[in-house]
């Protein structure tokens, strides 16, 4: 058992956190809050000239072969200034769902650009009634042609205002099935949804577009399993973001205690402040903690084995990462609920994570499933 | 990363499971394997078998008896004997003066103590509070006097746990009443048969008689007792709390009572199913058992450090802290899934076994976030050591 970083990590790990810091301040985060995009074209090329989009993906696609944990330190790291390129939406969502159900020609056509930094990704899951359920579609695929058909509505497409390809699950006659459609297709009406976290989305209605078999990702009925999957690599990934925005929220609330004077003395020197600031601290490293078991599951083709992890880490986010959040924003006082302040920006994103990926009563429920779970020894 | 263990580590962790139960007798696999409930005897029973084994004190250098595992193979060890149920062995001599000798004794004390605790033949208790010492445990009062070759000691300690089945006491006193508080403590070692010792065990909520008074009337104890230097005591109580730390993270005790919690649930019914299949049960439970999972990481964490020989970093602080309020929230559980059952108060046969454990268990487990630096010391030590806030 070893939870130490090998040096390639460590030195992935310390790349991006220098990224972060040094080219892209949480001021960049709030200059893109009013643009169009959200985040800037030619920084997401620069990052895959870095070769981060690349880390999970195989070689033949133009990836690096590497695990889901390298992934994970690039989100945790790029969390900590809210770096705004959608790394979370084009290779966790996207990406993650290209390389496992794809073939070699779609890894070519869409994998690969992305990668390399030229174009964007996002994942049409969601619709207004599914909630978590990934299977609860009511989009359609009907067979036209040698193709298909797509007629529904998708909600909260991360990045799917701007993403070049949409990666859209549908109902075709054989179930599920996941279709690469692109955005400038005639019947794709897009809407730019904003996000309370200061980020994008899109809601994406589809009114009978047209796609030919090359773009069905694998079998008909296919899709379920697939996003299934998904979802767990993008609760993971969302854990490992929740990590750098707690860590950075107890970093700014411990130096906030240290330096704020009421009464005549800092106020971090309040012992009912101290105690408080020492269980942000516990379920703060319950969360790296739990986010590193994660991240290496996630690569885990047992899936009980995955799950278990990953839904109590997404569990420990919702739990102890929300509740990091709500005390630094407590113990920052007045100043905390301004928008100038930038401890409210990480609020905001904590809150984000956690409604993302299944919420604490998902995991709670599915954690619960899991066969072991009801395993008593007499 | 890597959260797997080697083929060889995987063997070894067969060979353990197989063993344990071939080594208990009868009586004890059947309640390891039930509600458990030892008693200080049981404890003592399992002790020797361990010993006879020569698995006693897995973390004790090779040289002194112990097994020379690296850390993966101890944690290994502890885990298969905690999901065999098997008793918990007295920590006092094992797990605390034991290490100390080992760390700073004489070569003389290590001869004459060291053997016996890993033998059994002595148990040990710990003599740190007093009346009117607890958390300011450095204002003790228990005070020895020099008298040439030897201590008068006199006063008294309080919370000695287990006392009335101990032969040995590891005390704290004060050696120099006019230096400042910490610098005038000393760690002496005082035989419980000593003239002027006297101990009074006194009922706990758990109506069990794990705690004492251990009066100390002009009783007599050879220089060659202090561990350490004199006046240096303090410095060694810190060091044992180090070693304290891992051992209060209750991941044992949590499991088997993750799992008694299960064993109740599945035996009881809501709206005519299962209680373990209720929806609302079944998310209560899990709830807690997630938690214990990122909790277990935690000690992982701090278990993969001293593997490396490395000391565990700051996180291991957090320990103490959720693992015993973890336990808390277990036992509670564990009473609430009962219903009226939980009024259950040592009724031998009358309740499920695994029922009648659960009360005085609740009751004992209250003592955690008390006991070993209650969870406010420990969250001021962290806010000045670790988040270095500033101090009034």
């Amino acid at each position: 058992m070893d939870f130490e970083l090998d040096q390639d990590q460590q030195m992935l790990a310390k790349t991006v956190s220098d990224f972060a810091k040094n080219e892209s301040p949480v001021a960049r985060f709030r200059q893109f809050r009013d643009d169009d995009v959200g985040y800037d074209p030619a920084a997401w090329r620069k990052m895959g000239e870095l070769g981060w989009m690349g880390v999970p993906f195989p070689e033949s696609a133009g990836g690096f072969g590497g695990g889901f944990i390298d992934c994970a330190l690039i989100l945790e790291n790029l969390a900590t200034t809210l770096v705004p390129e959608p790394y979370l939406a084009s290779v966790v969502l996207g990406g993650m769902t290209l390389a496992r159900a794809g073939n070699r020609l779609q890894h070519e056509a869409y994998l690969t650009p992305m990668i390399e930094g030229e174009t964007t990704l996002a994942l049409a899951y969601a619709e207004a009634q599914s909630r978590y359920d990934v299977t609860a579609v009511e989009t359609t695929a009907t067979p036209h042609g040698s193709g298909y058909r797509l007629s529904g509505e998708k909600v909260w497409v991360l990045n799917g205002h701007h993403a070049d390809h949409l990666v859209v699950s549908a109902k075709a006659p054989g179930g599920v099935t996941l279709f690469v459609v692109q955005r400038d297709a005639d019947g794709v009406n897009i809407t730019v949804a904003k996000t309370m976290d200061g980020q994008k989305a899109a809601f994406i209605r589809l009114d009978g577009v047209m796609v030919d078999e090359g773009s069905r990702l694998g079998e008909e009925g296919s899709g379920g399993a697939v996003l299934d999957r998904t979802m767990d690599y993008a609760a993971a990934a969302a854990v490992a973001e929740g990590v750098g925005i707690a860590t950075t929220m107890l970093r700014m609330t411990v130096e906030y205690l240290g330096t704020r004077e009421q009464f005549g003395v800092k106020i971090g020197s309040f012992q009912s402040l101290q105690h408080r600031a020492v269980d942000m601290y516990a379920e703060t490293e319950l969360l790296r903690s739990i986010s590193m078991a994660s991240m290496v599951r996630a690569d885990d083709e047992d899936v009980y084995l995955r799950r278990a992890d990953i839904s109590a880490a997404k569990y420990q986010l919702a739990t102890g990462g929300i509740w990091v959040a709500q005390q630094s924003l407590q113990l920052h006082g007045g100043i905390g609920v301004t928008d100038e302040h930038d401890i409210g920006l990480y609020f905001k994103r904590m809150y984000a994570l956690n409604a993302l990926f299944g919420d604490q009563e998902h995991h709670v429920a599915r954690f619960a499933s899991d066969p072991a779970f009801s395993e008593v020894a007499i | 990363m890597d959260l797997t263990f080697t083929e060889e580590e995987e063997a070894f962790r067969q060979e353990v499971r197989a063993w344990i139960p071939e080594a208990m007798p009868d009586a004890m696999r059947e309640r390891a394997r039930g509600a458990g409930g030892f008693t200080p005897e049981d404890s003592a029973t399992w002790h020797r078998i361990l010993y006879e084994k020569g698995w006693v004190a897995p973390h004790w250098p090779k040289e002194v008896g112990g097994t020379g595992w690296d850390a993966a193979r101890r944690f290994i060890f502890n885990e298969e004997l905690e999901l065999a149920g098997a008793p918990g062995l007295s920590v006092f001599g094992l797990s605390m003066v034991g290490p100390l000798i080992i760390s700073f004794g004489t070569d003389a004390q290590k001869k004459r103590f060291l053997p016996k605790i890993l033998s059994a033949e002595e148990f040990w208790c710990q003599g740190y509070s007093e009346p009117g010492s607890g958390s300011d445990l450095a204002s003790l009062r228990t005070t020895a006097e020099d008298a040439g070759d030897h201590f008068i000691v006199n006063g008294q300690k309080t919370w000695t746990s287990y006392a009335q089945y101990a032969d040995w006491i590891f005390c704290l006193v004060r050696t120099d009443p006019s230096a400042k508080k910490q610098a005038g403590i000393t760690f002496l070692l005082i035989d419980l048969k000593s003239p002027g010792v006297e101990v009074k065990p006194m009922l706990t909520l758990g109506h069990t008689p794990a705690f004492c008074d251990t009066f100390f009337d002009n009783v007599k104890v050879p220089k060659e007792n202090v561990v350490g230097s004199i006046n240096q005591g303090w410095t060694m109580a810190k060091a044992l709390l180090g070693h304290e730390r891992t051992l209060l993270a209750m991941i044992g005790p949590s499991r088997n009572t993750l799992q008694k919690i299960k064993r109740i649930a599945a035996t009881k019914t809501v709206d005519g199913q299962p209680m373990l299949e209720d929806p609302v049960w079944r998310a209560k439970i899990a709830r807690l058992e997630m938690r214990f999972r990122a909790h277990t990481m935690v000690s992982y964490r701090a278990l993969a450090d001293q593997q490396k020989g490395k000391m565990p970093g700051p996180e291991s602080s957090i320990l103490k802290i959720v693992g015993t309020e973890l336990i808390q929230d277990l036992t509670e559980l564990a009473m609430e899934v009962m219903g009226e059952s939980s009024l259950t108060w040592y009724n031998e046969g009358l309740c499920p076994a695994v029922e009648e454990s659960i009360g005085p268990y609740f009751c004992y487990e209250r003592a955690a976030t008390i006991y070993g630096g209650s969870n406010e010391i420990q969250r001021n030590v962290i806010a000045k050591m670790i988040l270095q806030l500033p101090t009034s």
